[in-house]
């Protein structure tokens, strides 16, 4: 990749600028617009509401619309992963190990099964 | 390097000084948990993804390093394996790591000790500010004395944060290329134990509304609005489940 903008330090500016500033900007933002909120407000509830939704989203997007090797699992697998992962954590009282053994248990061995 | 500054901040109380360092050294121990475990994996996930695309062991490391959050590490490595310019490239970044900033608010209120927290103190701890860290936090600092949260939170986040990258420079070096149901395995293991995690560190039945509803929202965004589709599910999956959370529970009052 860095032969396409030729110089040594070419990665570096992009993980400085797009890398860096890009994320961390949101974090500073974040504690100055955090400003006097409390905890046991209800403003506090929604931006946590926000925040775990959005979370949730990615969630959805990594295991629905994948980059790489996840993405060449037929996406009914990766659907039945999740599905079996949320089953195996609840049996076993909401044990967050379980739901991700099972979960990667279906994965795997499924896909080794239909190669 | 926080234990440090609180050396300098609180030096004219010494006992704050020791409760600082003392709960540091616990947040650190904290660090070795599974949830810990669970990010190494997914780390070594993206080393292969990144070896395959030809990414040097400084870079990913400074990737790492400098931006500490996985799907953003992710997202950047496809621009950068896409020969993107700096600034789509910066765009797509900041797409996906606009999470971070309800995060932060979310988080501020349970680390800050009314006034005898720095603001510079929580621009530096808001660094460890990613999913596995949130959560952790979430969970376990509300039950804390509020002098203690912070050089806790400190204390487990750059634990977390350096012993990752350890073992991402280790599996870098030392790792075969993972390929096949492994590979697949280690990707899907950040959404699956974000899932989880999500849903033990709800309080109330808005934030599991809230988790259900994004996961549901989501793809739809993604297929209706794509690139704006995080920021949307975020405000209308979190606001409905916020609203009908509070017509539920206040419904007496309203």
């Amino acid at each position: 990749m860095s032969e396409v903008y030729g110089s040594w330090w070419w990665p570096y500016v992009m993980i400085l600028v797009a890398g860096f500033l890009a994320t961390e900007c949101w974090r500073w933002i974040g504690v100055f617009a955090s400003g006097k909120l409390r905890e046991d407000s209800l403003l506090f509830a929604w931006v946590r509401a926000v925040a775990t939704a959005l979370i949730a989203g990615i969630i959805a997007r990594l295991v629905l619309f994948p980059e790489g090797v996840l993405g060449d699992v037929p996406v009914w697998l990766r659907l039945a992963a999740v599905a079996g992962g949320v089953v195996g954590y609840k049996l076993l009282n909401d044990r967050l190990m379980a739901g991700i053994i099972t979960a990667e248990f279906v994965l795997i061995g499924g896909w080794a099964f239909l190669i | 390097m926080t234990s440090s500054d609180m050396d300098i901040d609180e030096g004219e109380d010494p006992s704050e000084f020791e409760g600082g360092a003392y709960w540091f050294r616990q947040g650190a121990k904290g660090a070795f948990c599974l949830p810990t475990l669970i990010l190494m994996m997914a780390f070594v996930g993206f080393t292969s993804l990144a070896r395959e695309v030809g990414l040097t062991l400084t870079e990913v490391l400074l990737m790492s390093l400098f931006m500490w959050a996985l799907p953003s590490i992710v997202v950047l490595t496809g621009a950068m394996s896409a020969g993107a310019g700096l600034i789509p490239a910066a765009i797509a970044v900041a797409l996906s790591a606009v999470r971070l900033m309800p995060m932060t608010v979310a988080l501020m209120p349970v680390l800050r000790d009314e006034k005898r927290t720095k603001t510079w103190h929580m621009l530096i701890v808001s660094h460890f500010v990613a999913v596995t860290a949130w959560v952790f936090a979430m969970r376990n600092l509300p039950s804390m004395p509020r002098a203690a949260r912070l050089p806790f939170f400190a204390g487990f986040g750059s634990t977390v944060h350096f012993v990752v990258l350890c073992s991402t420079a280790l599996s870098y070096i030392v790792l075969p290329a993972v390929e096949g149901p492994i590979a697949a395995g280690l990707v899907l293991l950040t959404p699956i134990y974000f899932m989880f995690s999500m849903y033990q560190a709800s309080r109330t039945s808005g934030d599991r509304a809230a988790l259900i509803l994004g996961l549901i929202l989501g793809p739809v965004f993604y297929h209706f609005f794509p690139g704006a589709d995080l920021l949307l599910t975020g405000f209308v999956g979190g606001t409905v489940a916020f609203a009908g959370w509070l017509f539920a529970t206040r419904r007496a009052e309203l």
